[in-house]
């Protein structure tokens, strides 16, 4: 008999949850990652704000931005980045069709018709600043 | 000892118990209710209904033809006044169950859809998709959630009602959470807890079907009528037993032999069209369709599995698109019970045992002989199924029976004074055989789960689709024997907090119970009708049976067995027919 | 095939002990057994002290949803044969407090449930007589996904953010509100809105969207709540931008 044990009281047991309770399960691990590149996001406005800030300055101060850029640590940061921004992009785009429930003609817009909306997008998109900074 | 008081007290939350509980509420919103369930309402086994709901909307549809229907086809035992007032309330209940959200299936212009069903000459039976049960019961449960006047005893079991001054007064239950014992006193109390599937070792009934609220009924001196009739359902899987609904059938499925022949029209249930037709071959009533099995397997027809005999069944070709729109829940559970796909597979089906039409004697309002006691659903036995239940009828029992007798019970408790304090005596009386004789009791030599085996065993070769005197006798010695023997079995769990090896042991005290009654009632009846088929008497004898069997307890003796006669009102006793 | 196969059950017996602890049982295997049969072989034939639930056995009603091998599933729909090889770990769901052995409280979702008002919701309601509400199968199709949830709370066992934050009214629940917003029948979203776009509601969610993983009956959940903050937002900028008059729904 356990002497904590108070008749008809008997406690409920709540385990504590494990600090890396992310590290348990692959697709927790997945969603923290995907958290964490709101970062990479954050990294790359503040970079693109350097620039701007760079161009503003002048020539001489725009080279040495482009310098900064060239360093290896930094490339290799910024590399690092992109695939995070890829991989943001694509968790987003890939929980998309579950947030974005459209009806056409009565039935609902297939899942893949959504994803495939959101790539072409961003195709479109990148493919006009591409062309429009090849023009200049 | 804790106690609380209410003015109706609902002893099961499923779709009866619901259904009545909102109907009290809505009777008189003064009054106090209650709802006691061993299980949270949502696990209530309405849920695992599948088919559908039957009531009377169409134009080419009229209450005279249900009402005949449900009468042949409960061969001439529904008392027909009961049969007439379900009838006639089913539309009205099955509309409001619409209203209060319940996802019917519809048409394309947006009318309620109607299939047919077994038994029945004009489409009627309502249905969502092919897992009715389950949404009517979660549409009852959140609508009961709008009514904040009705409390709830979730987990909480009852093991005995309090009876004083000669009418019915209350309950005692266990916490199931703690294991403390209450009195819950009523004014009135109506049981819908359900059928006894369990008794039987293949059924399609979950683990909670234990005729609890019967065996209470029973124990409080009330009778048990037409025990003796339980449905076998053609088309359970085999090793599981789980259900494949009647819906196959009405949408065009075939049962096929071992040689692939639509064998039902060997045994005077028509002839095979490629199209379902009402009141035939596949269409025919349950009790029919489960009989021919049996002889099919005598034959030797029938195709052998490592799970037994099994026919198949055939919904090929139906096609994909109609399967999943109208049957995904069958697919659902083919593939993951069977392991495979009923588009493009035959599924092993064999009968099993489904419902139990008899049950605790009331009215038409749900009343039984103990004042202030009243049932509702399959407990009950009003009759409207009497000796064999069509399908789709029962779930909308629950919805017409659920309400007349909420309805009833409300102003029966209106009208009485305080709960007499003579009960408390008994509900302590009570709470000290759970704890000494049950949870206390040691050094007992037997275990739960063989002697509920075996009783199930004994019930199934005794009380099958065909029973004959030897038989049954030989179960009811049977059933004794483990009766004895039951009074030796101690407890691994003697613990307080949610024990349910204590609940395995009340239930199984119930069940051997409702054993007993089943199959001195089947001793009695000398005829074959409906569901009770017997070799030794193979004829419907309307001279002498023409009535139901009421069972009463005995202590420490068979069961005293009665006859009341049927109520006829329009449709004198005439052959069962289908297929021509 | 080996004869018999291991299963490690997280006991919890608070009469006894205070600490939850692992009891090892060997049952016999089979090819056809669901966990649930095992967890039967061991209470009917090992050991009756062992408390669980289940009921329908088919995958309906809800009861049976435990942690094996660390993920919610449903008892009586899950192959032994699938979780070799032994020992197989079950444990009571996550997220809810153990009353005893693989039996948790779920008071917590019941008054979620209740606070969500999953019920047809009307301003004036039509008289039985003049029948059914009419529904066409397209109408019935924008709810009917959510309508499927059985309340066996294997979404809440797989939230994260609902283990961490138990204010959270969690993915059922949501879902549910979400059945009933989109019943063509019903008019109660208003009333609802307050309830859900409060920070324990919607704003919780960080859609892990691991509760529309597990969930047994394709609910889809995750979906169900983003859906109703993109919805909860639009209604907001509506309400900022154009502050007079919003037609009722």
């Amino acid at each position: 008999m356990n002497p904590e044990y108070r008749l008809h009281h008997p406690k409920w047991y709540r385990r504590k949850v494990p600090i890396f309770w992310w590290l348990s399960k692959w697709s927790y691990m997945k969603f923290i990652l995907r958290e964490l590149t709101s970062l990479a996001v954050v990294y790359a406005a503040v970079l693109l704000l350097l620039q701007v800030v760079a161009v503003s300055r002048g020539e001489e101060a725009y080279a040495n931005f482009l310098a900064f850029l060239e360093r290896p640590g930094v490339l290799a940061a910024n590399i690092l980045i992109i695939l995070g921004l890829l991989f943001h992009a694509v968790t987003w785009f890939n929980l998309a069709p579950q947030a974005l429930v459209l009806r056409l003609l009565g039935r609902r817009i297939p899942d893949r018709v959504v994803l495939l909306a959101h790539y072409l997008g961003w195709l479109t998109v990148s493919a006009l600043i591409f062309g429009g900074l090849a023009r200049l | 000892m804790e106690t609380s008081t209410h003015d109706v007290l609902l002893v099961g939350g499923g779709g009866a118990g619901l259904r009545s509980a909102i109907a009290v509420a809505e009777a008189n919103p003064e009054l106090s209710v209650a709802v006691v369930s061993k299980v949270y309402p949502m696990r209530s086994h309405t849920v695992s209904a599948e088919g559908g709901a039957a009531a009377v909307i169409k134009a080419n549809d009229s209450l005279e033809d249900h009402a005949y229907d449900t009468i042949s086809g409960s061969d001439w035992l529904a008392d027909q006044d009961a049969v007439e007032a379900f009838v006639e309330e089913a539309p009205r209940e099955m509309i409001q169950l619409e209203h209060w959200g319940c996802p019917w299936s519809r048409e394309a212009d947006g009318h309620i859809a109607v299939r047919s069903f077994g038994g029945m000459r004009t489409e009627r039976t309502w249905f969502a998709a092919d897992k009715t049960g389950f949404h009517m019961l979660h549409a009852l449960f959140q609508t009961s959630l709008k009514y904040g006047g009705v409390l709830r005893y979730d987990e909480w079991f009852v093991t005995a009602l309090l009876v004083d001054e000669g009418r019915c007064q209350g309950v005692v239950a266990i916490e199931l959470a703690n294991g403390k014992v209450h009195a819950i006193l009523a004014k009135a109390v109506i049981l819908c807890t359900g059928g006894c599937g369990k008794l039987f070792a293949f059924t399609t009934n979950a683990n909670i079907k234990t005729g609890d609220g019967m065996a209470l009924a029973y124990r409080a001196g009330v009778a048990l009528k037409d025990m003796e009739f339980v449905q076998y359902h053609p088309t359970g899987l085999p090793f599981t037993g789980i259900l494949i609904t009647e819906a196959t059938r009405s949408e065009g499925g075939w049962l096929l032999n071992k040689d692939g022949y639509r064998y039902l029209q060997d045994y005077d249930l028509g002839t095979p069209e490629p199209q379902p037709v009402k009141r035939s071959m596949e269409l025919g009533p349950r009790d029919r369709l489960s009989q021919a099995f049996v002889h099919e397997l005598a034959k030797g027809r029938t195709i052998e599995t490592a799970h037994g005999h099994v026919v198949h069944l055939d919904i090929r070709h139906l096609g994909e698109k109609l399967i999943e729109t109208k049957l995904p829940f069958v697919r659902e559970l083919c593939r993951r019970y069977q392991n495979l796909d009923p588009v493009h597979e035959l599924i092993p089906v064999r009968p099993v045992i489904h419902y139990q039409m008899g049950g605790v004697h009331t009215d038409l309002d749900g009343a039984t002989t103990l004042p202030g006691l009243y049932a509702a659903g399959e407990v009950a036995c009003v009759s409207i199924n009497g000796a064999n239940r069509l399908g789709s009828n029962s779930l909308t029992e629950l919805l017409v029976f659920g309400a007349r007798a909420g309805k009833a019970a409300a102003a029966f408790a209106e009208a009485q004074g305080e709960p007499t304090r003579g009960v408390l005596a008994q509900a302590m009386d009570e709470e000290r055989r759970l704890r000494e004789d049950v949870l206390g009791k040691t050094g007992g030599t037997e275990r739960i789960a063989p002697i509920r085996a075996e009783m199930q065993a004994a019930m199934e070769e005794g009380a099958g689709i065909y029973r004959e005197q030897s038989g049954l006798e030989a179960a009811a010695v049977k059933v004794e024997e483990l009766r004895h023997r039951f009074r030796d079995v101690s407890l691994d769990d003697t613990s307080l907090t949610f024990n349910t090896e204590l609940t395995a042991y009340l239930e199984l005290e119930n069940m051997l119970e409702l054993a007993e009654s089943l199959l001195h009632s089947g001793l009695a009846r000398t005829e074959s009708r409906g569901a009770h088929q017997r070799t030794d008497y193979p004829e419907r004898d309307d001279e002498r049976f023409l009535a139901h069997s009421l069972a009463y307890r005995k202590t420490d003796a068979a069961p005293r067995i009665e006859f009341l006669p049927v109520t006829i009102t329009k449709w004198p006793p005439g052959e069962r027919v289908y297929g021509r | 095939m080996a004869d018999t196969v291991a299963i490690e059950v997280r006991r919890y017996r608070p009469e006894e002990k205070s600490e939850p602890y692992w009891q090892r049982y060997e049952v016999p295997f089979r090819e056809e057994w669901m966990i649930l049969d095992a967890l039967n072989y061991i209470k009917d034939n090992l050991d009756g002290s062992l408390s669980y639930r289940w009921a329908c056995r088919m995958g309906v009603c809800g009861s049976c949803g435990m942690m094996v091998g660390g993920e919610p599933i449903l008892t009586c729909a899950s192959y032994l044969a699938d979780h070799l090889p032994g020992p197989i770990r079950i444990e009571p769901l996550r997220g809810f407090p153990v009353v005893r052995d693989l039996v948790n409280n779920l008071d917590d979702f019941m008054d979620k449930l209740t606070a969500v008002k999953p019920w047809i919701v009307r301003e004036e309601e039509k008289p039985l007589s003049e029948g059914e509400y009419l529904q066409t199968p397209e109408e019935l199709d924008a709810y009917k996904q959510y309508s499927m949830c059985i309340n066996c709370m294997l979404c809440y066992a797989a939230c994260p953010i609902y283990e961490l934050e138990p204010a959270f009214i969690g993915p059922a629940a949501i879902a549910l509100a979400q059945r009933y917003n989109f019943d063509s029948r019903d008019q109660g979203a208003d009333e609802r809105m307050d309830h859900l776009s409060r920070d324990e509601g919607i704003w919780a969610c960080t859609f892990v969207g691991e509760c529309s993983v597990v969930c047994p009956k394709d609910v889809d959940p995750a979906g169900a709540i983003q859906r109703y903050k993109v919805k909860a937002m639009t209604q907001w900028y509506k309400s900022m931008l154009l502050p007079w008059g919003e037609p009722k729904r």
